[in-house]
C-alpha cells in the first residue's frame, strides 16, 4: 500500500466540508483575518488543566483560599487570573474521605474551559455521557477509580449555566512539597473526578 | 427535537469509555477550523447558546452517533449558515465536491411571547421538587432521565435566559436555576447505593410534588 510518502494524505470528506464552509464564509468577508489561528492558539497553549491544577494546589496550601473557592468558585478562580467563556458560573465540589464528586454533561459537552481547557474526546462521546448518571460506581471502577462502597458518589450533570470543578483530596505523600510541586501532581482526570490522586 | 439523540443520560448499550490520560486540544487541524467556524457563524447570525446547541441536536441520529464531536460543530455551523441565508446547501455541496449533510428542520414554532421573567426563586435549598413530565417539540435543557422524578434542591443559582425560549426567537425569558439532587436508585430502580445525581434545572422545569 505504500506510496513512499510522496503524496500528501488524502483529504477526508469531513475536511472537504470544513474547507467548503470556510471558503464560502471567507468570500463573504465573515472570517476575520487570523481568527481561526488565534482561537486555536489560545486553546492549545493558554487554556488547559494546568490552570485548574494551580487552583487546586493553592486550595491545598491556603485554607482561607479554599474556603473562598468553595463559597464562590468564580471569584476565587479569578483571583488566580482565570475566567472567561464557560467559566462565568463556577462551582467547586470538594472530595473528602466520605464523598467523591464527578462531573458530566449528558446533553452536550459542557466543561469548565478556563480551568480545564477543552474537554477530551471521551468526555464528549456517548458512552461516558450515557453511563455516568446511570452507573457511576461501575463506570468509575472501569476507568480505574475504584471507590469503597461507603464513599458517597455525587455526580454533577452540567445541564444549565454552572460549570463544575472537582477539588481532589491532597495525596498523603505530598507533605512538604511546594505549591508549584503540588500543582504538578494534579491531573485533569482528578479535577473531572474520574481519578483520585 | 426535545427527545433527540443528544439526550444520552442513562441510555444503554454503548460499552466502554475510550479513556485517554491526555490528548492534544485538537487531534486534527480541521477540528480547530470547524470549532472556529461555528463561532464565526453564531456571531454572524446572532445565534444564542440555545439556538447553537439546537442546531446540533437536530442532526440525524445515525449521523450524530457515528460522527465525531467537531463534525457535530461543523454540521451545526453549516446548518445555521444555511438557515440564516449566509450560504446555500447546494453551494456547500458543490464546493465540498460531495454530500454535505445538514441537521433536520426546527420542529417547534417560533417564540414571539416569552412570558414574564421569574425574578424570585420559587424554591429554596432543602425543598423537594418534581420535574415536569413533558415533551416540548423544541430545544430544552431538561434531560429526559429526570422528567417526572422528584428530587431535593441543593443550590439556588443565578437567574439565566431560558434555553427553550432563546433557541426559538429573539425574545428572552429569565428564570432562576437550581441544582436538584436525585438518588440514583430512585432514577434507575436498580438498587444501587450511595450515588446521588445532580441536575441543574430552570424554574419552569419544576413543580411542587
Amino acid at each position: 500500500m505504500s506510496d513512499k510518502g510522496h503524496h500528501p494524505a488524502p483529504v477526508s470528506p469531513v475536511e472537504q466540508r470544513v474547507a467548503a464552509l470556510e471558503a464560502l464564509l471567507s468570500e463573504r468577508g465573515l472570517v476575520p483575518e487570523g481568527f481561526i489561528e488565534e482561537i486555536t492558539r489560545r486553546y492549545e497553549s493558554e487554556i488547559g488543566p494546568m490552570n485548574g491544577a494551580k487552583v487546586v494546589a493553592r486550595a491545598w496550601v491556603d485554607h482561607g483560599y479554599k474556603q473562598r473557592l468553595l463559597a464562590d468558585g468564580t471569584a476565587a478562580i479569578a483571583e488566580l487570573g482565570f475566567g472567561g467563556p464557560e467559566g462565568d458560573h463556577m462551582v467547586v465540589v470538594e472530595n473528602t474521605a466520605a464523598v467523591h464528586n464527578v462531573i458530566v454533561c449528558t446533553l452536550c459537552s459542557c466543561y469548565p474551559w478556563p480551568v480545564l481547557g477543552l474537554p477530551p474526546a471521551w468526555y464528549k462521546d456517548p458512552p461516558y455521557r450515557a453511563r455516568m448518571v446511570r452507573e457511576a460506581r461501575v463506570l468509575l471502577a472501569e476507568m480505574g477509580c475504584s471507590l469503597p462502597d461507603e464513599v458517597e458518589i455525587r455526580v454533577w450533570d452540567s445541564s444549565a449555566e454552572v460549570r463544575y470543578l472537582v477539588l481532589p483530596q491532597r495525596p498523603p505523600a505530598s507533605v512538604g512539597m511546594t505549591e508549584a510541586e503540588l500543582a504538578g501532581l494534579v491531573t485533569r482526570d482528578s479535577m473531572i473526578g474520574v481519578a483520585t490522586l | 427535537m426535545v427527545d433527540g439523540i443528544h439526550d444520552l443520560g442513562g441510555m444503554q448499550g454503548f460499552g466502554a469509555v475510550a479513556h485517554s490520560q491526555a490528548e492534544p486540544a485538537f487531534q486534527h487541524r480541521w477540528e480547530a477550523r470547524a470549532r472556529a467556524l461555528l463561532t464565526v457563524v453564531a456571531g454572524a447570525v446572532g445565534a444564542s447558546g440555545g439556538e447553537f446547541r439546537h442546531s446540533i441536536e437536530r442532526m440525524e441520529p445515525g449521523h450524530y452517533l457515528t460522527s465525531s464531536y467537531y463534525e457535530h460543530w461543523l454540521t451545526g455551523a453549516a446548518t445555521l449558515a444555511v438557515e440564516h441565508g449566509l450560504v446555500t446547501g447546494s453551494e456547500l455541496e458543490a464546493r465540498a465536491g460531495g454530500r454535505f449533510p445538514l441537521s433536520g428542520p426546527v420542529l417547534a414554532p417560533p417564540v414571539f411571547d416569552a412570558g414574564p421573567d421569574v425574578g424570585t426563586p420559587r424554591f429554596s435549598a432543602g425543598e423537594r421538587v418534581r420535574v415536569r413530565q413533558w415533551h416540548p417539540p423544541g430545544h430544552t435543557r431538561c434531560p429526559r432521565y429526570v422528567r417526572g422524578r422528584t428530587g431535593v434542591v441543593v443550590r439556588v443559582d443565578g437567574i439565566h435566559s431560558v434555553p427553550d425560549v432563546e433557541a426559538h426567537g429573539s425574545v428572552r425569558r429569565n428564570e432562576p436555576t437550581y441544582s436538584v439532587r436525585f438518588d440514583a436508585a430512585d432514577l434507575w430502580r436498580d438498587g444501587q447505593r450511595g450515588v446521588a445525581v445532580h441536575v441543574d434545572l430552570w424554574d419552569s422545569y419544576l413543580e411542587r410534588p
